[in-house]
């Protein structure tokens, strides 16, 4: 429990009702998105001002309190589970649009505004936002800086770390900072901005964010593709990128994946097909159209049993919704779903789904796959229960190879998730002892206490999957 | 001690009650969040879905003991169950959220006390009873008509009521005294080529203080080309009971229903009321328990339809009279979303293509038309505060419509959005009203003079 006198001063920074202790609010914020994991924090603080979150700052680090910013708690790798207790920040009450700047076409958020509202209001005004993480419905912009979200969009547009200019940030002394800005060009030391975007509420608290905005493309086409072989699917996807066609979206989704996802969004998808390309293209009306047609050629060559283009916005909008779904679909298969995101060249990911089939058979589980194969960035999905833990250990032990396949091919063990407490055992794997290092000496630069999200992003040790109670 | 003891009898009936594959099924994906009411007015997790879920869990596996704010943070939730259609993985938590409150039920000192007299009085007392429904149907008819009403309007008698109460009492509908059976019989034939036989379920509260609705539902049945039966048999629905936590009287009265509706013999049962609807819809997992029950239970709950929903997709096309006005505007129309008819029922776009389709009529789909209004079962009258919060929001966005008609499909949203337009409209000439009236008053009438909405 937190000490009632810093319970106090916290309550007279932010006010009576925006701090909270009660065994309700604790256990509310002892979990995020991340399967079997669950740990309480000692208190719940909702600032509403980059002054209130560096006074509250100024308070933890007096008596060495830990504490872990978070928005949704959507995240998929215990990313905000508050390991050590100490304080959970909440940051949904900072949730303005503060600019939108026509003229340098950037937008300055605050962290607490959700993904999809902020994206719906820059469409409003002609303007686009790429990075739309399954998640934005109710993920805040935030949580992706931390994260450096991707999704859907990525191969063509790129994950949250490209549409970041600049940053205001709390430093765990509350001592506040502000990286780049309104600028296309800024080599003024060394890229604290691209930094902290991906740091896992690890380095700093972001408090307010300049973002880019670019004009939306006029027209686009999403069409499906099914096959009868999952390996054809995939082969299909490296040689539209071999065709130098970088379509927005080229997602890949396996047979159980369909049959989840058909059952929830009701698409009438053919549920027999062995996997299914999900494939959208923008642009310009002529290039869209002589895309989609040259990506059907190629998927007709690569075996596609059947090939579909979607009549209008409504029902693509459908599709891409559908595929949204994936993840939390697969729970009606079995009640606990764990899903990673090994990511690999695009060149090889017919050789990665092949590798997450044999890993799967050998350890017999059931691992489903599906993900932003366009972009390498797999999700394979174990489907188990985490009451058996001998099952689980199975998928612990399966999932340490997918990790060592996807590193052995020349990619890594996270593409968008995140390291947090789930994969920090690999990250050694990954980086080698020496970038382990360099990255703790980072850490410890901002952060000498070990306040900001302790316990993430380095594991004690490596390799053993971390698994807290059952929660 | 004796608290700790009464806790931990609580926190066994809940391991007993609550469903724990349900509750390990939610992946705290929070794609729950964006749907729910209540977290979207305050902004706090334990006020959603996935973290009323994490609650019950966290009872059951002894991380939390089930204390007096878990209790009552069970009851902030409005039961919409507008997170169950966003959910990807199918946790039913409209049963979760009802087992927690059964639990409670047995176990709670926490009741206000009118809310316990108030509840007591109306579940036991009153509802699962047709001939008490039928007197209190009676009673109000004489306090409206008999100038009591307007004695208690001017001494400000209802000043005595909490204030929800009070303000309810004035935006009752001036009832007709006497239920639909004994105004058109138990059969009424179908007009021209028969399509079918249904049987209406009333409702109680439908039958007692809108028993003209119900009469309307039977004569557009008949319109559309059904053979109307009304079972004498039938009773209350359940659902007050089954969602506030009294699931033994609700299976009670389930049986009662059902075999009342199959001695009819009908193909399917309609009900007008969506409140009532999502629990016939689900007798099957009421009385999952109950095998001899099943095949029956499943027969009904397959059967049961909404009104709209069988006019639009099974019935004749209804003879709407080409233009009610004389002039060229049209009558503007909104629909509010029948929280348990759109997210249990599924039965949302069925109302809006009836209205789509009447001539004159236009439809403006209202912002957030499918969130709930506050009304919610008796949670207006419990949970006064939420409900006055989530009123106020629907009326504004009720409001940018210029609607001239807020139309609705269930009882207690009906009642909420007379509430809502006497406290927030901007115009007062704005109107609620029941979708079935409002079809009625649009039918060419050949032998019958066109009756007046029900206000």
């Amino acid at each position: 429990m937190l000490d009632s006198q810093i319970a106090n001063e916290l309550r007279e920074i932010v006010g009576a009702s925006h701090f909270k202790d009660d065994d309700q609010t604790r256990v509310a914020h002892s979990y995020d998105g991340t399967p079997m994991l669950q740990s309480l924090p000692d208190g719940v603080v909702y600032p509403g001002s980059t002054e209130e979150v560096s006074a509250i700052m100024r308070v933890l680090h007096r008596n060495r309190i830990p504490v872990v910013s978070r928005g949704s708690g959507t995240n998929l790798c215990g990313g905000t589970v508050p390991v050590q207790g100490g304080i959970v920040m909440v940051m949904h009450r900072m949730n303005a649009i503060l600019e939108v700047d026509l003229q340098n076409l950037t937008a300055t958020v605050q962290p607490g505004i959700l993904t999809k509202k902020f994206i719906e209001h820059i469409e409003s005004l002609g303007l686009f936002y790429p990075p739309d993480p399954s998640s934005m419905a109710i993920s805040t912009i935030g949580g992706n800086i931390a994260e450096c979200s991707g999704g859907l969009r990525g191969l063509k547009y790129g994950t949250t770390k490209d549409y970041v200019l600049g940053l205001e940030c709390v430093l765990a002394s509350g001592e506040i900072i502000r990286t780049g800005g309104k600028l296309v060009k800024d080599v003024a030391g060394y890229d604290l901005t691209k930094l902290l975007v991906g740091s896992e509420g690890t380095l700093a608290i972001v408090t307010e964010a300049t973002l880019k905005l670019i004009p939306p493309p006029k027209h686009k086409k999403t069409m499906l593709a099914m096959y009868g072989d999952i390996y054809d699917a995939a082969r299909t996807v490296s040689k539209i990128i071999e065709n130098r066609i970088i379509p927005a979206t080229l997602e890949l989704l396996d047979n159980p994946t369909i049959n989840v996802v058909n059952d929830y969004a009701k698409l009438n998808l053919p549920t027999d097909a062995a996997a299914l390309l999900l494939i959208e293209q923008d642009g310009e009306p002529e290039t869209v159209e002589r895309d989609i047609e040259l990506i059907a050629s190629i998927c007709r060559q690569e075996n596609a049993s059947q090939i579909s283009v979607a009549q209008n916005n409504e029902e693509a909008l459908k599709l891409l919704t559908a595929r949204r779904s994936a993840f939390t679909a697969l729970a009606r298969l079995r009640p606990t779903t764990i899903l990673e995101d090994a990511t690999v060249p695009r060149s090889k990911i017919a050789d990665m789904v092949l590798a997450i089939n044999r890993i799967a058979a050998k350890h017999r589980v059931q691992i489903c796959t599906f993900g932003h194969a366009g972009d390498g960035n797999l999700h394979p999905t174990a489907t188990t229960d985490a009451r058996d833990q001998e099952e689980v250990h199975r998928v612990e032990e399966a999932f340490a190879e997918i990790f060592d396949a996807a590193i052995s091919f020349g990619g890594t063990i996270t593409g968008e998730h995140g390291v947090g407490l789930v994969k920090s055992p690999y990250l050694e794997w990954k980086i080698g002892e020496p970038g382990v290092a360099v990255m703790k000496s980072i850490k410890a630069a901002f952060d000498p206490l070990n306040l900001l999200n302790p316990g993430k992003m380095f594991a004690k040790s490596a390799r053993r999957r971390v698994v807290l109670e059952r929660g | 001690m004796a608290k700790t003891a009464d806790r931990e009898a609580l926190r066994e009936t809940l391991k007993i009650k609550l469903d724990y594959d349900q509750l390990t099924n939610c992946m705290r994906c929070g794609f729950c969040l964006p749907a729910c009411p209540t977290f979207r007015e305050t902004g706090l997790e334990a006020e959603s879905p996935r973290g009323r879920i994490a609650l019950m869990k966290a009872t059951v596996d002894d991380v939390m003991e089930p204390d007096v704010p878990f209790e009552e943070q069970m009851s902030h939730c409005l039961g919409c169950r507008a997170c169950e259609p966003a959910c990807p993985a199918d946790v039913k938590y409209g049963r979760l959220i009802e087992q927690a409150r059964d639990a409670i039920e047995l176990h709670t000192k926490q009741h206000r006390g009118w809310v316990k007299g108030v509840r007591k009085l109306v579940f036991q007392g009153l509802f699962p009873h047709p001939k008490r429904m039928e007197l209190l149907g009676k009673g109000l008819k004489l306090y409206q008509r008999s100038g009591l009403r307007a004695v208690v309007r001017k001494t400000n008698a209802t000043k005595l009521l909490p204030k929800q109460l009070g303000d309810m009492e004035r935006i009752l509908p001036d009832v007709a005294g006497k239920g639909v059976a004994k105004t058109l019989g138990t059969r009424i034939a179908a007009k021209g080529e028969r399509v079918g036989t249904v049987g209406l379920f009333r409702g109680c509260l439908m039958d007692a203080m809108f028993s003209e609705t119900n009469r309307k539902t039977a004569e557009l049945l008949s319109e559309a080309g059904f053979d109307v039966v009304i079972p004498e048999a039938q009773n209350c629905c359940g659902a007050l009971h089954a969602h506030s936590g009294e699931t033994e009287q609700a299976k009670e009265l389930a049986k009662r229903n059902i075999r009342a509706f199959r001695e009819a013999g009908v193909d399917a049962i309609v009900s007008n009321a969506g409140g009532c609807g999502a629990i016939l819809v689900e007798y099957d997992h009421l009385l999952h328990e109950e095998p001899e029950w099943l095949e029956e239970a499943q027969w009904f709950a397959n059967r049961t339809k909404d009104i709209s929903s069988i006019l639009w997709n099974e019935g004749r096309t209804l003879p709407f009279a080409k233009q009610t006005g004389s002039g060229a505007e049209p009558v503007k129309v909104t629909y509010q979303d029948s929280c348990h008819l759109k997210n249990v029922m599924k039965g949302g776009a069925a109302p809006r293509k009836l209205l789509d389709s009447l001539p004159g009529v236009e439809l403006v789909e209202m912002k957030d038309a499918g969130s709930c209004c506050g009304s919610a079962g008796i949670y207006n009258i419990t949970q006064p505060d939420m409900a006055n919060r989530l009123l106020e929001k629907k009326m504004d966005d009720a409001n940018s419509t210029t609607a001239h008609y807020i139309v609705t499909s269930n009882p207690g949203c009906l009642l909420q959005m007379k509430l809502g337009i006497e406290r927030h409209a901007n115009d007062k000439r704005m109107q609620a009203v029941h979708i079935v009236d409002f079809l009625h008053e649009r039918i060419e009438h050949s032998n019958r003079p066109i009756d007046k909405v029900n206000r």
